[in-house]
């Protein structure tokens, strides 16, 4: 039998006018406007973005001003916002290639055409506190170089014209959605992009940190690391034709890893893939190892039963709102499963007692 | 009234469209009447990328997009899809898509798209011009044993 209990309102109520006290914090401090932090805490909006699977800068901001900076609570805050949305279209495939590139480098070669671009990086930065940030200023206006416009070609075209390296399929497949449909295991590389690229980036991070470290190595050398703004494409279909109506800011990763070769692959290089919403670059470097470590069936490589070659325990434990949605409601009322243990253990405890005496 | 080439019009409803809101509106301060044949209507728009930048496509996570279309009382219909969910920038793009069809093209063109088109070219050339200053010119150092 369910007994249904009702109260707790008046207590909810105020809870929420007390949260919503605390987040405002001390009101001598000026308040903090959306814009402030869009602008200024853009990583943690980007991170927001990217796991929250939504690209809007000032609903992340808001997400995060409602949330008091957790940013996971902002997260659920922009997938429940999503929700409410109807599916307008699905965008024409989007070229990196074309990137308007902000920061590109490669760790396999020095001399590339385009160049190294290092763009705004903490890269090279001594991580000291920096105590002038403290006081409020004006900052001077960064340094320009002429600019010679022109494409930047990846890296992986270049070891590719030597056949080193394995070529990508191209093709204009609609790739399966897990927003829509249940994921099914084994799934296929498109939908493990996905749900790694909204994964939670903690969580990416140490499995990627984990291959390093031997559980499922697979030598990745960064090919290729660029930021910057790409154009997105719709198909409109009152026009009949597609246009490109936005650009957004994405991080992508190309590892190149070594392989062995198989029965029908000559020895060649391998690739893991990482793109993510906005400047994300631990993010991405983490989402392109993961990716290659799951990729061990499909290469013929072994799996060592190490958690990163595991597709189950990884995109089954990635996605930081259904990990938080499960571990916290642990915390709400479980009156009734409770009281069902408690009388377990009294009567399991009764029989061991009265078994003890008999034995004595 | 002439159709224009389908390139000119896909350029311009991009241009209205990735335009700052608040720009478009100081630039396009008055609309005409007009009818909205479908009221503006925030939604999402599924980005897609592809496999090691170059494959098969994957979902890589959605974008907020507003869409309206609008009729004018000549007649001239537009369509707007834009970033973002603002519904005053989707009806704003999508009269200027149909005046952009009417005879008010030209100065349309003049006083809307080229100043949106500079500012936008503008915005891409610094950002481009503060990578071009960070970028790494590698130089060799001589070695003891070659002085």
């Amino acid at each position: 039998m369910y007994v249904a209990v009702k109260g707790g309102e008046r207590a909810i109520d105020n809870a929420h006018a007390w949260l919503a006290e605390e987040r405002r914090g001390d009101c001598s401090v000026p308040e903090l406007s959306v814009a402030q932090i869009r602008e200024q805490m853009k990583l943690a909006v980007n991170r927001v973005m990217a796991e929250g699977s939504l690209y809007d800068p000032d609903l992340a901001a808001l997400a995060i001003k409602q949330a008091r900076g957790d940013l996971i609570e902002a997260v659920f805050l922009m997938r429940a916002y999503r929700t409410t949305l109807p599916r307008l279209a699905g965008s024409v495939a989007i070229e990196t290639g074309s990137m308007a590139v902000v920061r590109r480098i490669s760790a396999t070669y020095k001399d590339l055409p385009g160049g190294q671009i290092l763009g705004p990086t903490f890269d090279y930065t001594h991580r000291l506190l920096d105590f002038a940030l403290a006081a409020e200023g004006d900052v001077p206006a960064a340094p320009t170089a002429p600019a010679t416009p022109g494409p930047v070609p990846h890296v992986t075209g270049f070891l590719n014209r030597e056949g080193l390296i394995e070529d990508t399929q191209r093709c204009d497949t609609t790739p399966p959605d897990l927003t829509r449909e249940p994921m099914e295991l084994p799934t296929v590389r498109p939908l493990r992009l996905q749900a790694l690229t909204r994964g939670d980036e903690g969580f990416v991070l140490g499995l990627a940190y984990s291959t390093q470290r031997g559980y499922g190595r697979t030598h990745a050398f960064v090919g290729e690391l660029r930021i910057g703004w790409v154009g997105v494409e719709v198909e409109i279909p009152e026009l009949g034709f597609a246009v490109e109506i936005a650009e957004i800011e994405l991080t992508e990763c190309e590892t190149v890893n070594q392989f062995k070769g198989s029965k029908t692959e000559p020895p060649q290089f391998t690739r893991g893939y990482g793109l993510v919403f906005g400047q994300s670059e631990r993010k991405a470097i983490s989402m392109s190892l993961v990716d290659r470590a799951l990729r061990w069936r499909e290469l013929g490589e072994d799996n060592s039963g190490a958690p990163a070659q595991d597709e189950e325990f990884v995109l089954m434990h990635c996605d930081n709102i259904q990990a938080t949605g499960f571990l916290e409601h642990i915390k709400l009322p479980h009156y009734v499963d409770f009281q069902s243990e408690l009388e377990l253990v009294r009567r399991l405890r009764s029989e061991a007692i009265v078994l003890t005496e008999a034995a004595e | 009234m002439p159709t224009p080439p389908p390139e000119t019009r896909k350029a311009w409803i991009s241009v209205l469209a990735k335009s700052p809101p608040a720009r478009l509106a100081a630039l396009l301060p008055r609309l005409p009447q007009h009818d909205l044949l479908r009221a503006p209507e925030t939604g999402a728009v599924m980005v897609r990328g592809r496999v090691g930048g170059s494959g098969e496509p994957f979902n890589l996570g959605e974008m907020t997009v507003t869409r309206c279309s609008v009729r004018l009382v000549e007649g001239a219909v537009g369509h707007a899809w834009v970033q973002g969910r603002d519904t005053g920038h989707a009806i704003r793009a999508a009269v200027a898509d149909a005046l952009l069809q009417t005879d008010a093209a030209p100065e349309i063109s003049r006083q809307v798209l080229q100043p949106l088109r500079e500012e936008a070219a503008a915005v891409a050339r610094a950002r481009a011009e503060k990578a071009a200053a960070t970028k790494v010119e590698f130089f060799t150092l001589v070695r003891g044993e070659d002085q």
